[in-house]
């Protein structure tokens, strides 16, 4: 039986077990490697950075690389290189904040609803239906567009409706997990349900909810890029790669240096942590179905 | 069976309606109307604002508009833009249509090359073909569809000038003038589903080819190529059907940045814009045809599924 026992020794040797196996892996490897190299370049980058990102030099207006301007200048003169270093934290933020968010909420209240089942679970199933069946992107602009582009509203939203399909997969690991004789033996030694909850469930729908946790990451930064380069996430000056590509498509016939950088910068990020979440399942012996993003 | 169906479409129904109340509980919480919008810097003029209040019939309950709008929304009457002049029904229709044929043309070449591809990486799991495609379609899968759509714009289209990279053809012209423009933008989309598609049928070749039933059939001697084609492809192949009715519906509500980058006036577009806009009435009846669209289409698929297992179909029969 793969029952998580809560001696605090047994489950952190299993997840040293767990991360020997992820990183033994190639792909668990690659994408671990690209993750945290990102994440530690958007701690050091305001500081390694050669040039100021939103200092403006007409001279050098869309020039090409070079050696001081290794990824040439964009279409106002700025240093794309410092540009493309720079141009994840923001990402990286709203994203890191919103993804553990929209887990613990969805979480809880897929665990909470599969717990109490009925007809109120019915409902709410009929509501997380409805939400999944707009598409991402039309939700997210109308409460965008009301409330602004800042980081106070991205992430309340992105966590909000990334949430959402999470509900559904803790319900479904709740549904897996309630009918193991533990479940049943808690119950039966009079436990209520937050501790039903707590110490009996969380711990066996924990797996699950980490693997959705990192395939929802992807998702968002997914989804946070494409809002930029749609001209709704994150406002200029500030360096962000989707909003990068889309400055720099424009000029792309004469100048593509201004879309290379960013678009290798956030291709890398997001296969790190897809090979990541992938080699995370199979340490944590889950069989994922590949899904399609909402 | 036939209780299901009718259970399945009953929750189909139910569904479409939260959504269409989700849609308008939505637009009437969030601050500013269809008023606000139009008068712009006027709407501080009290007077002026009541009387356009007035004019668009906002000041009635909401709930005698919203079942004065969803009711109209089943007869196809989905009310005026906020001008006051254009017809929504009109608008959208077009932007449907174009959305329609790029889906199709996607799909045509998507979905055979996915089942194509699925079912030759599943069976020969872990070698050559397998590992090549399936580290291709994890880039297809992951990379945001604006930077390889920004990547194939570059190539094709600027550096070997083969494809026109934009779309110029206004959103009313009839489907045959979008070709070629439309190339590229089929070429992102079928990348894109082809990659979801396949990774699907890839794990289900495998899993039906480690099956108790196709052990038994090779133990009988049943020889490996018609065993695959009559035992094993008809039951790999039926979870394909859900996914496919995802990428539809993907394709005709979702597709929004692939529209941008290509200025291709599909219903996605217009979605943006008019959200820009705040042209809330237009907003809300793109959010309830796309919702049921979902809705239909998944529906689809769960019926088809049914139709096609064994299991069902005799239990049918037998009754």
């Amino acid at each position: 039986m793969a029952v998580i026992t809560h001696d605090s020794t047994a489950s952190g040797s299993r997840a040293i077990g767990v991360f020997k196996d992820l990183v033994s892996r190639p792909s668990g490897a690659i994408g671990l490697f690209l993750v945290i190299f990102h994440i530690v370049l958007a701690l050091v980058s305001p500081f390694i950075a050669p040039f100021d990102y939103k200092l403006q030099n007409s001279a050098l207006m869309l020039s090409q690389p070079d050696a001081v301007h290794w990824l040439g200048a964009d279409h106002l003169g700025r240093d794309v290189f410092s540009r493309t270093l720079m141009g994840g934290r923001e990402a990286l933020l709203v994203t890191g904040v919103a993804t553990p968010l929209a887990v613990i909420w969805g979480g809880f209240v897929g665990i909470l609803f599969g717990l109490v089942g009925g007809r109120l679970d019915e409902v709410l199933m009929r509501v997380v239906d409805a939400f999944l069946s707009l598409p991402w992107i039309l939700k997210m602009l109308v409460l965008i567009v009301t409330f602004g582009t800042g980081v106070e509203v991205l992430i309340p939203t992105l966590a909000f409706f990334y949430g959402i399909p999470v509900i559904r997969i803790a319900r479904a690991a709740t549904h897996d997990v309630i009918a193991r004789d533990f479940v049943w033996a808690a119950k039966a030694r009079g436990h209520g349900r937050i501790s039903i909850i707590w110490r009996e469930l969380l711990p066996n729908v924990l797996d699950t909810l980490m693997v959705e946790g990192a395939m929802r990451w992807s998702w968002m930064l997914l989804a946070f890029s494409s809002l930029s380069f749609l001209g709704f996430g994150v406002s200029p000056p500030t360096p962000d790669w989707g909003l990068m590509i889309s400055d720099a498509r424009g000029f792309m016939s004469f100048a593509p240096w201004g879309v290379i950088g960013p678009v290798i910068a956030l291709s890398s990020l997001i296969i790190g942590i897809n090979l990541t979440a992938d080699a995370l399942a199979k340490a944590l012996g889950i069989d994922r179905a590949q899904k399609a993003p909402m | 069976m036939l209780l299901m169906l009718i259970r399945r479409l009953l929750l189909g129904l139910v569904t479409v309606c939260l959504v269409s109340l989700i849609i308008f509980a939505g637009v009437e919480i969030l601050p500013g109307d269809a008023c606000t919008q139009f008068l712009g810097e006027y709407q501080a003029d009290d007077e002026l604002l009541a009387q356009c209040q007035k004019d668009l019939d906002l000041n009635r309950p909401a709930f005698d508009r919203f079942s004065e709008w969803a009711g109209g929304a089943v007869t196809g009457e989905l009310g005026l833009a906020v001008d006051g002049k254009t017809k929504i029904s009109t608008i959208v229709g077009d932007r449907l249509q174009n959305s329609l044929l790029l889906a199709l043309c996607a799909m045509s070449i998507g979905v055979p090359l996915a089942l194509l591809l699925g079912v030759i990486t599943g069976l020969w799991r872990d070698r050559m073909p397998d590992l090549i495609a399936s580290t291709l379609a994890i880039f297809a899968m992951t990379i945001p569809e604006f930077v390889s759509a920004t990547l194939l714009i570059l190539v094709f289209s600027i550096w070997l000038g083969w494809l026109p990279g934009i779309v110029l053809t206004s959103a009313s012209a009839p489907a045959a003038e979008f070709f070629p423009e439309i190339l590229l933008p089929v070429i992102v989309l079928s990348m894109v589903m082809c990659a979801h598609i396949m990774r699907m049928v890839r794990s289900s070749v495998i899993e039906v080819m480690a099956s108790d039933y196709v052990q038994m059939a090779t133990l009988k001697g049943v020889p490996y190529w018609p065993m695959v084609f009559r035992h094993a492809l008809p039951n790999a192949l039926l979870p394909a059907i859900n996914v496919v009715a995802l990428t539809i519906a993907w394709l005709l509500g979702g597709v929004v940045v692939i529209e941008v980058v290509f200025n291709y006036p599909g219903l996605g577009r217009l979605m943006i814009d008019s959200i820009s806009d705040r042209d809330l009435p237009v907003v809300q009846s793109i959010a309830l045809i796309v919702a049921s669209i979902y809705v239909c289409v998944n529906l689809a698929a769960d019926l088809l599924t049914m139709l096609a297992n064994p299991k069902l179909r005799t239990m049918y029969t037998r009754k």
